[in-house]
């Protein structure tokens, strides 16, 4: 039932998986597109820890590239929830796939729509929606947590800035046309000075390292950047200055139920791969899933992918709702991401030694779960905001 | 050249374990997940791509069924037709609806529609008839191009090449006509997340077959419905001699 046939039956709570039929139809269309098309470039992607610019470009044909993009600017104009259900489906099929489709469309398409002046709007966003990938550059070497104590500088020179530093961690970086840089123009304002600049990726000075060798995620290209006396006029200042600190974290609030998702479907995707296993798997007389320990650990990890499921979908209604949603949308990153781990280890264990090999894609799903603890917010970030949240609750 | 109907029907999903009722009454529909039948797709996706080269104007998307076909009906209007007609039946006509019934709506409705084409899936995955294209045009007396593997326009004639048990047949038929998709035709393109922004715009127009003159009373009666038998274990031979023995010991020879 449709969010809109449970509206005209009278049902004012309808459960939380229940969409509208715009958002039913996407995920189904998504979720026929990454299984068919994304899923013969998955293993290869990996091995050679690259993305297929086939696979980038298929990814803007669907418009999954600018999903809340007005269709003004060649955007799809859809919602934040369709987001998150997209970046679901792309998961179950690649969760490399799905941070590049997370990034653009949480991170940089957000900030660009809530913050870009008309020219800017008009100069990039049609641009991310069609054929552009985007980077949001906060991180350094020295400051991953602690991200306001970013070194990189920003130094005006009458209307335009010279920026030095270097990032690193930088996901998308091989592939970007436009990074978002975050440097500080007043390091004696601490925090405050930090603002948003808008670089291209042609722009002089600006080098891009060699990509990260990794775990997992090995298709999403990660990049150190080294910004040498690079140009960057002062029209591409992107919102206010000395305000970068506050649109990093807005962001973040929001990118964070963008990776709860592509946890959940990196769990269910590795879930729906190895439960068919053991219904196969026949030992000592009888399926492996009819013996008992299995099935409670099966039902077990089923419970904690439906909470997962339940905690990244209330966090993104509730911030569609325009209600507050940090705490919720920090539950639901870190338990997905704790949850992801505990599915992908206990479905290479239901298929024993073939689990192990390369031969089947449960190994990759294990590989690739672990930076969901880490990135965007470690596990004890999350849980550290929650607890300023819970104590604020019982401020009488 | 302006319009084309095109047919598509709602049936079991092509992954879906299909399972026999009870009862022998059918096959288990609730809650099992169902979708655009497959050729009808391809049916689709030629006839938005001869409105892509500009040889139609308008892909008119109908489906027969309950409210639930609706779903159908978007996801061709997602591919690109323009818009859709819903003909609603439901209850015991739905189940005991079969290829003429469907046969003499497309018929009533080509006429109304004054389409030049209408292409239609070569069969369903559910029922396998391989009628509805076939009846439709001998209902309306009009050209068929059926199991199309290729369709090209020319002028006032469609060349359709059909894929037949010898090889490949081409004819060159008039329009009006009716085509039926075969597998090789084409490959469906996914719905475009933007496309499925535009589907929820274009119009759906309600009718029911008595709208358009069409009795539902079924000639067929489903008597039983039965799985196929559990295939049995072969016997393996060494010689050919063994074989003309066993073939002749168990009467089949």
């Amino acid at each position: 039932m449709s969010a809109e046939q449970a509206a005209a039956l009278g049902v004012s709570y309808p459960p939380l998986q229940t969409y509208s039929e715009e958002e039913g139809m996407m995920r189904d269309a998504v979720n026929k597109f990454a299984q068919e098309r994304l899923a013969p470039f998955v293993s290869k992607m990996d091995e050679n820890s690259l993305m297929d610019p086939e696979v980038i470009k298929s990814l803007f044909e669907q418009g999954l590239m600018g999903i809340e993009i007005d269709p003004e600017y060649g955007g799809t104009g859809s919602t934040f929830f369709s987001s998150i259900l997209v970046i679901e489906e792309l998961a179950k099929v690649d969760a490399s796939v799905a941070v590049l489709c997370d990034i653009q469309n949480t991170l940089i398409n957000t900030l660009f729509t809530k913050l870009g002046t008309a020219a800017q709007k008009e100069r990039y966003l049609s641009r991310l929606s069609t054929d552009m990938v985007g980077s949001f550059c906060l991180s350094e070497a020295e400051s991953g947590s602690d991200a306001f104590s970013l070194k990189t500088r920003a130094d005006k020179h009458g209307d335009y800035y010279v920026i030095n530093g270097s990032k690193m961690w930088i996901s998308n970086a091989e592939q970007a046309g436009v990074f978002l840089v975050m440097a500080n123009v007043d390091p004696s304002a601490g925090h405050r000075g930090i603002t948003c600049f808008i670089v291209d990726r042609d722009t002089e000075g600006l080098q891009i390292g060699k990509k990260e060798n990794k775990l997992g995620l090995r298709a999403s290209s990660t990049c150190p950047l080294n910004l040498d006396n690079i140009k960057v006029p002062e029209k591409n200042v992107l919102g206010q200055i000395g305000h970068g600190y506050k649109y990093a974290i807005g962001m973040l609030n929001e990118g964070r139920i963008g990776i709860a998702a592509q946890m959940l479907g990196l769990a269910q995707g590795c879930f729906d791969q190895a439960v068919p296993y053991t219904r196969q798997r026949v030992q000592f007389g009888k399926r492996i899933f009819d013996f008992q320990a299995m099935q409670h650990q099966i039902a077990h990890v089923a419970t904690q992918i439906e909470a997962a499921r339940l905690l990244t979908y209330n966090a993104a209604r509730l911030k569609e709702a325009g209600r507050p949603f940090i705490k919720e949308a920090c539950m639901a990153k870190y338990f997905t991401s704790e949850v992801a781990t505990l599915t992908t280890s206990k479905c290479i264990e239901w298929m024993g030694g073939v689990g192990f090999t390369k031969d089947y894609p449960v190994e990759k799903y294990y590989r690739d779960c672990k930076i969901g603890t880490i990135y965007e917010g470690t596990t004890n970030i999350q849980l550290s905001t929650m607890a300023k949240f819970i104590d604020k609750e019982y401020d009488h | 050249m302006s319009r084309v109907l095109v047919g598509v029907k709602r049936v079991i999903d092509y992954a879906v374990k299909i399972r026999v009722k009870p009862d022998h009454s059918g096959v288990v529909t609730d809650g099992v997940k169902h979708s655009m039948n497959p050729f009808c797709e391809i049916a689709v996706e030629e006839a938005v791509k001869l409105k892509e080269k500009k040889f139609i104007k308008e892909v008119v998307a109908v489906s027969c069924g309950p409210t639930q076909v609706t779903e159908t009906i978007r996801t061709a209007l997602a591919m690109g037709c323009d818009r859709g007609i819903h003909v609603e039946v439901s209850g015991k006509d739905y189940e005991a609806m079969g290829p003429l019934q469907i046969a003499k709506i497309f018929a009533a409705l080509a006429k109304k529609e004054e389409a030049s084409l209408v292409i239609l899936g070569k069969q369903a995955i559910d029922d396998d008839c391989n009628q509805t294209g076939q009846m439709t045009a001998a209902l309306l007396d009009w050209p068929q191009g059926t199991f199309a593997s290729e369709v090209t326009i020319d002028g006032e004639k469609v060349k359709v090449v059909r894929e037949i048990d010898g090889g490949l047949e081409t004819i060159k038929i008039s329009m009006p006509a009716v085509l039926t998709a075969d597998l090789r035709l084409n490959t469906p393109r996914y719905a475009t997340l933007p496309n499925i922004m535009k589907a929820k715009k274009k119009k759906i127009a309600n009718m029911k077959p008595a709208d358009l003159g069409v009795d539902m009373v079924s000639r067929v009666e489903v008597l039983r419905v039965d799985e196929p038998p559990t295939r049995l274990a072969g016997v393996k031979v060494e010689t050919v001699d063994d074989l003309v023995a066993k073939l002749k010991a168990n009467g089949t020879i």
